[in-house]
């Protein structure tokens, strides 16, 4: 946790409000409708499916694969010392999918389909970024 | 067919300056474009009482009206990324054959090469903080448009194994008719392991495998099939359009190899009563080398997954199977940031047979498909000349 915090957090709302709270106390929610039965991300008022206002939050298991993901080599603003940086695509066990970084894993040995679980980046006192980070770390080289 | 196929035509086509022009504003490069598409088509601005534009200022459409001296009485400045100016296709096509509008003008206009020079780079990186995608992927580092593009080709690899090198035929095909366009930024030969050796922006995407950034802009006239038929040059018919967008975000696109093309491709062929193999030319955009393969599988013109063997062998380039990209792209002519209009004026040429060393021959059929966003909007428009 760092009080000089200077990348780009997210704007919160009446909408949005419970994921990041739920972020905060480490628990990944996302949205699930009562009348589809489909999850959606990231989280409306109204099903994306079916367009029911019935709507309920509920705990992710916080466990996917990699859907894809890329190494960037030129930064966003305020990245520029984390170049090369990871940005992944992670799909949920419940099938939805969300932007995230991959931690704990060299960028060499990120692969799409690889198993991955949430772990909670606290970036300031108000933010947490939910990250992941491979199931089963891949062996090291030994140096 | 489509009640609306060949009831509309390009009648003039034309650029402004471009390249680098540090002494010019976008209206200037408007205006001047819009000029010299008048002057092709033979008619005079006060022909024209349909405009059509897109742009990231304010009300931009009506700035434009104002600085051309126009008070236009059907107006659209549908504004879906680098595929708009398709979409601006079969919006006029449409307005012209209900009778609302005439004569339309379709203009743009960037200046994103002298902006970053003088400072007044607009940045991509930052939108209202309430779009979806800042609260959810600008705080991973997310940014438009590089990293995007990279996550599908990634995941295009994954799934169909597609190669680098393939890829990179996608660019060499492109710096090879950039070499017959005296128009062009990059004309110097590029083979496939300058692509492969160039620097790594965001894996798997090199820096050959992306766009360039340049100023400019372009007109293009259309009008009634009627009026058409009494201008300086031959008309070229709008035989079929499509449009779509299947979402915004990149972790909205439902599908990371199946871009929106699929869609406004099938309806602007249902549209044009033909089907890929009727194709005599294709003007793709390039934003990056797997935008092209992408659309190429998206339009039918081989099977999804297919796109990578498809373009081996230098297909796309002067003398290949499938001529595409003939003025040589977003990649080696010039990308000013929204490149579809740029796909429209080059195919209007190649059917009227203007294209000297890199003319196509014979060519009575051409399809321009614009991408826009993150793979996010597709619009197709397919031309034909008699
Ligand atoms: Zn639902």
């Amino acid at each position: 946790m760092t009080a000089d915090y200077k990348k780009p957090l997210p704007y919160i709302h009446s909408e949005t409000k419970a994921y990041w709270e739920g972020a905060k106390a480490h628990e990944l929610l996302i949205r699930k409708c009562r009348t589809c039965n489909r999850h959606h991300f990231y989280p409306r008022d109204l099903c994306p499916s079916c367009f029911s206002s019935d709507v309920e939050w509920i705990k992710a298991s916080g466990r996917g694969h990699i859907y894809s993901f890329t190494v960037c080599h030129r930064p966003a603003p305020s990245f520029e010392k984390d170049v090369p940086y990871n940005i992944a695509l992670v799909e949920l066990e419940e099938g939805v999918r969300m932007m995230s970084t991959i931690v704990e894993c060299s960028n060499d040995d990120l692969k799409i389909g690889m198993a991955v679980e949430v772990v909670y980046d606290d970036v300031t006192p108000e933010i947490t970024l939910p990250k992941f980070r491979p199931v089963s770390p891949p062996a090291r080289e030994r140096s | 067919m489509g009640a609306l196929t060949r009831k509309a035509a390009i009648v003039g086509v034309g650029e402004s300056d471009l390249g680098y022009t540090p002494d010019k504003t976008f209206l200037q490069l408007i205006a001047q474009a819009t000029n010299r598409a008048l002057d092709d088509a033979g008619l005079q601005k006060n022909d024209i009482d349909g405009l059509f534009s897109a742009g990231w200022l304010t009300m931009e459409s009506i700035m434009i009206a104002e600085y051309l001296g126009i008070q236009p009485t059907y107006s659209d400045n549908t504004l879906s990324g680098g595929s708009a100016f398709e979409f601006h296709m079969e919006h006029a096509m449409a307005a012209i054959s209900a009778g609302l509008c005439e004569t339309a003008l379709i203009c743009y206009a960037e200046t994103p090469l002298s902006d970053r020079k003088r400072g007044m780079a607009r940045s991509f990186a930052t939108g209202a903080p309430q779009e979806p995608e800042e609260q959810f992927e600008i705080p991973y580092g997310q940014w438009v448009p590089i990293p995007t593009y990279a996550l599908a080709a990634q995941r295009h690899m994954y799934q169909y194994g597609t190669t680098s090198t393939q890829l990179a035929e996608i660019a060499v095909a492109a710096r090879k008719w950039a070499s017959l366009n005296p128009s062009a930024t990059m004309r110097d030969p590029l083979t496939i392991d300058d692509v492969l050796a160039s620097p790594m922006m965001s894996t798997p995407l090199r820096l050959r495998d992306c766009c360039l950034v340049s100023d400019g802009g372009g007109a293009v006239i259309v009008t009634t099939a009627e009026r058409s038929k009494n201008l300086r040059k031959k008309p070229v018919w709008i035989l079929g359009c499509g449009e779509s967008h299947t979402h915004r975000s990149i972790s909205g696109m439902p599908d990371l190899t199946v871009t929106p093309a699929k869609l406004s491709g099938e309806r602007a062929f249902r549209m044009a009563g033909l089907a890929p193999s009727d194709i005599g030319l294709l003007e793709l955009y390039d934003s990056f080398t797997i935008t092209v393969l992408l659309q190429l599988e998206d339009l039918g013109f081989c099977p999804k997954g297919e796109g990578g063997r498809f373009v081996e062998g230098q297909r796309l380039a002067p003398g290949g199977q499938q001529p595409a990209n003939t003025s040589g792209g977003g990649l080696s002519y010039l990308h000013t940031g929204m490149f579809g209009i740029f796909l429209l004026i080059e195919a209007a040429r190649q059917l009227r047979g203007e294209c000297g060393d890199r003319q196509v021959q014979p060519v009575k059929t051409a399809l321009c498909n614009g991408i826009g966003g993150n793979l996010a909007s597709s619009g197709t428009v397919i031309l034909g000349v008699d």
